[in-house]
């Protein structure tokens, strides 16, 4: 049986791939995104998702809401007002450095926007992958998540499992493309298999979503946060990186300015499985109960 | 645990009101947009001498983290109907034993009759019905649905062929004689099946927990060490109940008394269920959960009442069974839908985790 919890190297190999590809994933750099929205667009394109509504949310620029089944890459926009540094009020004396140098970079602005592209996890250790009951959800080579879209039957049990809340069961008229089946992100495992970068990361004009093997974007991200800290960007931390956490670590993983329950993700996410040898233990304590109490029933008494 | 400290269990807080608390996550930047995003936790107390401040938590614009599950009616319905078999099962095989043939024949019938709308319930919630046998392509210890499937794939079939033989048998001498050797073989399988069905049958009654808790619901999550209790507790007292509404009392006796012990482990741990879960109890209290549940403790412990007292009438044997039927199935319901409303509400995701940081215990601690 596979590991239910806990770091985790291989996790394709642990899923019993012979040849497993170097680990693939996102790092998404929220620091540098401009919030264009070009990895929602060139996500849908690519893979044929259907529009979820056009819908005016009054949640600033973004009118999207929230990943579903048909939103694998969602931008959020969040706007900050900063707390001042002081009390002190600027007399606005002559100095010789230029204007709001010797400021922190974080009370430099009176105002922030915070643009995050949010998309599946691709978790080491996958809630949506461990309860699903037909297969159809299954690790590739690349120790990425995904649906099997002619497999899934709908049973919807991936919705509650995921602890980030990413994948969902598509709505619409029977008959159109997916509909009652299980959809998210596949980290573009067809592009993958072709060598290509995901379109998400492909169209993003900035690289704030950064593609490539896990162990080389972790590096890439720690050098990235000590950066923003020595330029005074002391509230830059990583999200999901760590092989330590709940989910034995993303496979895409960010990088937030604020604490991650602002961007809408969970601040100590854990995968359901890890737990569920001490579940299954109690069911067959009630179980054993249940048979007991049956016996007794008949055994004790009158009549 | 006094009454004073499970409200305070029941509300997120552990520590004494003199000694108050941080907010759970003090949002930082203070303005219109960020207060928008900033709820409280809790009810504000009249009593001055418990004012605490109250927990506030981030999150983005108010929406959900995690996703309610996209399961309706049919989920808790089968909740309730597969406790029923499973209860009705095991008192038919009892019953079988111990000579009791009316209650052998109500309960063996139960079980086919609860399974068979079981089986449709869960056929027709699937996004997909016609791949429903895409379930038997694999066996998943992880995925606790993979497991009920199997389960259900064995106790289905004795349970089946249990009942059948108790609804064909008598119409046998009505039949064309080509159809008695079968009904015949039938009869003789079905003492086997029954008891077959009736090993099979608790833990078609305790899985069903499991498949709610081993999710990121947080009313179902944190209710993982106690809720196959419940469900037991629920499936003994339904299966008890429909027991003594089918058999006369003569026969009745094992019923009433499965009925009543079930009840009693039912209340009992749900009430231990609540004090252990901290603020998500509170769907369990508020909203359509709240009223479920409420009715779910009153209906069963009024049936509890009547099957110790009135259970040697017949009338009143009924009607407390009818109660604890009903109790059952607000408890299904109830959790079904505490749960779902848990999820909608990202206070419910962030703050037993922020809280679950706080102590030094994250999952990366």
């Amino acid at each position: 049986m596979p590991s239910l919890s806990g770091p985790l190297h291989d996790p394709a190999g642990d899923a019993g791939w012979q040849e497993s590809q170097p680990r693939k994933g996102f790092f998404t750099d929220t620091s540098i995104c401009i919030g264009c929205k070009a990895c929602e667009v060139a996500c849908k394109e690519w893979n044929g998702v259907p529009d979820d509504g056009f819908n005016l949310l009054g949640s600033s620029y973004d009118n999207t809401g929230s990943l579903s089944a048909s939103t694998w890459r969602h931008v959020a926009f969040i706007e900050q007002a900063a707390t001042p540094a002081s009390n002190t009020v600027s007399l606005g004396m002559p100095t010789t450095e230029r204007p709001g140098a010797a400021m922190n970079p974080e009370s430099a602005v009176d105002f922030r926007w915070l643009m995050s592209s949010d998309v599946c996890k691709h978790c080491t250790h996958a809630g949506c992958l461990d309860v699903c009951p037909t297969g159809s959800l299954f690790r590739t080579e690349f120790g990425t998540v995904v649906v099997q879209e002619d497999i899934c039957n709908g049973c919807g049990y991936c919705v509650p499992a995921c602890p980030f809340g990413v994948i969902d069961r598509r709505i619409g008229e029977q008959g159109q493309k997916n509909v009652g089946i299980a959809q998210k992100c596949t980290l573009c495992y067809d592009r993958l298999g072709a060598g290509n970068t995901p379109a998400c990361a492909q169209a993003c004009p900035t690289q704030s979503i950064q593609f490539g093997d896990l162990d080389e974007l972790r590096e890439r991200a720690a050098a990235r946060v000590e950066t923003l800290h020595a330029q005074g960007v002391s509230k830059a931390r990583l999200y999901a990186d760590s092989p330590d956490d709940g989910v034995g670590g993303a496979g895409a993983f960010f990088l937030l300015l604020d604490e991650p329950e602002v961007y809408g993700f969970p601040p100590d996410p854990v995968v359901p499985t890890r737990d569920l040898p001490q579940m299954w233990r109690h069911a067959a304590m009630a179980a054993a109960g249940l048979l007991a109490g049956a016996v007794a029933a008949f055994l004790g008494g009158r009549g | 645990m006094s009454q004073h400290q499970a409200e305070l269990a029941a509300e997120g807080r552990t520590q004494h009101p003199e000694q108050p608390e941080q907010p759970v996550q003090a949002v930082s930047p203070a303005d219109g947009a960020v207060d928008r995003r900033r709820r409280r936790v809790g009810k504000r107390r009249r009593d001055e001498h418990q004012m605490v401040p109250d927990a506030v938590f981030t999150s983005y614009y108010g929406r959900p983290i995690v996703k309610a599950s996209p399961w309706e009616a049919d989920i808790p319905a089968y909740l309730f109907l597969g406790g029923v078999a499973a209860g009705s099962s095991l008192l038919g095989a009892g019953a079988g034993l111990t000579g009791r043939p009316v209650l052998r024949r109500a309960g063996r019938i139960s079980a086919l009759g609860a399974i068979s709308v079981s089986f449709a319930a869960l056929v027709h919630d699937l996004g997909r019905p016609s791949r429903f046998v895409n379930m038997l392509r694999v066996a998943k210890p992880t995925s606790p649905m993979s497991v009920g499937t199997w389960i259900l794939t064995a106790y289905g079939p004795l349970a089946g062929a249990a009942g059948a033989a108790e609804l064909l048998t008598p119409l046998a001498s009505r039949l064309p004689s080509a159809a008695r050797p079968p009904i015949r073989l039938l009869g003789r399988l079905a003492g086997p099946a029954g008891l077959g069905a009736a090993v099979v049958a608790p833990a078609v009654a305790s899985y069903t927990a499991v498949l709610l808790t081993n999710t990121s619901t947080p009313t179902w999550s944190a209710a993982r060490k106690h809720l196959p209790f419940v469900f037991v507790g629920s499936a003994a007292a339904a299966s008890g109940g429909l027991g003594m509404m089918l058999a006369p009392v003569s026969e009745a006796g094992p019923a009433r008394r499965l009925a009543l012990g079930g009840a009693l482990l039912e209340l009992g741990v749900e009430r231990s269920m609540e004090a252990s879960m901290g603020i998500t109890a509170e769907p369990l209290h508020q909203g359509t959960g709240g009223v479920l549940m409420r009715a779910s403790k009153t209906l069963t412990a009024l049936g509890a009442i009547g099957s110790l007292f009135g259970g040697r009438n017949r009338l009143a044997a009924a009607l407390s069974g009818a109660c604890l039927m009903a109790g059952s199935a607000c408890t299904r319901f109830g959790v079904f839908e505490a749960g779902q409303a848990s999820a909608r509400d990202p206070k419910y995701t962030v703050v037993p985790q922020r809280q679950r940081i706080e102590r030094g215990e994250s999952a990366g601690a």
